[in-house]
């Protein structure tokens, strides 16, 4: 595969007003500015007080001791709570576990939504029935599928699965009870190859349909044409949709909750957090510190991310 | 991979013919849990707890009326119903009023530096919800906000305020630049140009853009647990609470998925093009 170097993108150039102007032409200037701002005022300011002043509390509470339930404990301790990142095993397991329910996911459903994609790109009888079908995991409300898995489709008695399963084995599988992690996965994978099928589809139908007939008349064969078209031009949508879902992905919270019952072998950071804090422990100093962790995580990514999706807006230029 | 030179000779139809036939098994597949679930809403407790399932029987809509008229837990499906609705209504309806004019000022009549701050809005998604969660918290405490709607209203629209000014933008950017200026060289003020040029334009791109808000909205449930407790909790919290601990309960808890599901599942049907161009960000167009 070729590794081409994203395009930079904040590279596109800003123009700048040169010359020398009288006092009033730069007074009106400004108030031209100032009015081009002004519609965008308000969105901004709401979303730096509600998404970046939480941030820098919740850095500060991490530098704290404070449990809510200790009256008065709130006091200065320095990155005394950044220890336990190191040292709990409870939170190394939930870290693990976050990257196999995050990139082990993503890399999962991104294999199956290549596949399907791929499928869908062919005209073949009821497409558009199959395709709506297909997206509906994506739809269905998170907790409400999480709760069906559980109860109609992985139960050890009653469960669909494992009424498919009694034909090959005796004993049921205890896909919640024994293999929660292997459950949330499962589930997961479910409800995100739809998001990276829908993304890769429309990938697949922005190949100009000129390239692939003069490959086919030059006497390409399909596979050829698959690995050195259409792969390569899919790059860009795989890492797009690779990313975006890792970056939902990090934040699973419902299935952890309602499809295991937040075992404790399947717990993932935003879990263990939730427990830390307001799911009972409500102690938000140490909680916090475990929140940074997932906050840098995800800054990280979404740099990669941002870097992708401002290639695809600067239009085509493979192929 | 195996022998390509064997590839090219298979009939292109039969080709066709096989993949056609394993995409209808693999989105049968994927497809089964829903299924499943709405077959379970339809059947009596006893019929959705056999240990082998019962696929023939008398459907009957007894289990919507049950949990759609019974208590969960202490909340009524009436209370986390209107609830629910009031809070992603009026957090889309905030979310349009803000985002509109934001993406107007980002794609129509771009202010400098544009493109840095697109790009923050965006990363504010990226952050995760459990780090901010605890401010959001003590904050609302503090302001006696825990368990209002107010307090989901405000998280809500701040969830979907990025995405809704990214994607709003890029249906602004497909404005004719030519009708905007016609417009300003006839003297329309801002919120002339934007009523009787720009809007009927992006109009459908509003629609989706409400569309995606209203789903994540809609299907929220992290902040709810956390901010709500029971005079605002919303239709997620209700579903999980029609899990009992005792008896029987698989039959109404799937009536109580369905119902809470068909709103988001219609949408998506209907707007599956929009769909992906929201979740792309508006970089798939």
């Amino acid at each position: 595969m070729t590794t081409t170097e994203i395009q930079d993108a904040d590279s596109v150039g800003r123009q700048e007003v040169i010359g020398v102007n009288p006092e009033e032409v730069k007074r009106a200037e400004r108030r031209e500015r100032w009015l081009r701002r002004l519609p965008l005022l308000p969105a901004l300011l709401f979303t730096i007080v509600v998404t970046q002043v939480p941030f820098v509390i919740a850095l500060w509470y991490s530098l704290n001791e404070w449990n809510l339930l200790i009256p008065d404990s709130f006091s200065f301790v320095g990155f005394d709570n950044y220890g336990p990142i190191f040292t709990d095993q409870f939170f190394r397991r939930a870290v693990l576990n976050t990257i196999y329910t995050t990139f082990g996911v993503a890399l999962i459903a991104t294999i199956l939504g290549i596949g399907l994609a791929v499928l869908l790109d062919r005209k073949f009888l009821g497409r558009s029935i199959v395709r709506t079908m297909l997206i509906t995991p994506f739809l269905v409300m998170p907790v409400a599928a999480s709760l069906v898995w559980r109860n109609g489709l992985l139960d050890s008695s009653f469960g669909f699965f494992n009424w498919l399963a009694s034909f090959v084995r005796d004993e049921p599988i205890e896909f919640v009870g024994s293999h929660p992690l292997f459950s949330v996965m499962l589930v997961l994978v479910w409800q995100w190859t739809p998001f990276l099928m829908l993304i890769l589809l429309a990938g697949l139908q922005s190949q100009p349909p000129s390239v692939l007939e003069a490959a086919r008349v030059d006497g390409a064969s399909s596979w050829a044409i698959f690995f050195q078209i259409t792969l390569p031009h899919l790059r860009r949508y795989v890492e797009l949709g690779a990313l975006l879902s890792s970056i939902f992905l990090i934040q699973t919270f419902d299935t952890v909750d309602q499809l295991v019952a937040g075992a404790g072998s399947a717990q993932n950071v935003p879990y263990f957090v939730y427990l830390e804090a307001i799911g009972g422990g409500f102690n938000f100093g140490q909680a916090s510190a475990f929140g940074i962790v997932v906050v840098v995580a995800s800054i990280i990514m979404a740099n990669f991310a941002l870097r992708v999706i401002s290639g695809l807006l600067e239009g085509e230029d493979t192929v | 991979m195996s022998d390509s030179s064997e590839i090219v000779g298979i009939d292109n139809r039969f080709t066709t013919f096989i993949s056609g036939i394993v995409a209808w098994v693999v989105g049968l597949i994927f497809f089964f849990p829903v299924f499943w679930m709405v077959l379970t809403s339809l059947k009596t407790e006893a019929d959705a707890t056999q240990l082998e399932p019962v696929f023939i029987f008398d459907a009957s809509f007894d289990r919507y009326r049950e949990v759609l008229g019974g208590v969960a837990g202490t909340l009524t499906a009436a209370k986390a119903f209107s609830n629910s609705f009031i809070v992603v209504t009026v957090s889309t309806v905030i979310v349009l009023i803000l985002g509109i004019p934001a993406a107007y000022s980002l794609s129509v009549k771009p202010i400098d530096k544009w493109r840095d701050v697109l790009f923050f809005f965006i990363s504010t998604k990226f952050l995760p919800i459990a780090a901010a969660v605890l401010p959001l918290f003590f904050f609302a405490r503090q302001f006696d906000l825990i368990d209002t709607r107010t307090v989901l209203v405000i998280v809500y629209t701040a969830l979907n305020l990025p995405l809704a000014v990214w994607m709003m933008r890029s249906f602004f950017d497909e404005v004719p630049k030519e009708l905007i200026e016609a417009a300003q060289i006839d003297g329309a003020s801002l919120v002339g140009q934007l009523r009787s040029v720009i809007l009927p334009i992006v109009s459908p791109g509003i629609a989706a853009t409400a569309l995606l808000s209203f789903i994540f909205a809609w299907n929220e449930y992290f902040l709810a647990v956390n901010l709500t407790r029971f005079d605002a909790s919303t239709v997620p919290i209700w579903v999980t609470a029609n899990v009992s601990s005792r008896g029987q309960f698989f039959a109404g808890l799937s009536a109580a998925a369905t119902v809470a599901s068909i709103p988001v599942i219609l949408a998506g049907w209907i707007a599956q093009k929009r769909l992906v161009r929201g979740l792309s960000l508006g970089a798939i167009k």
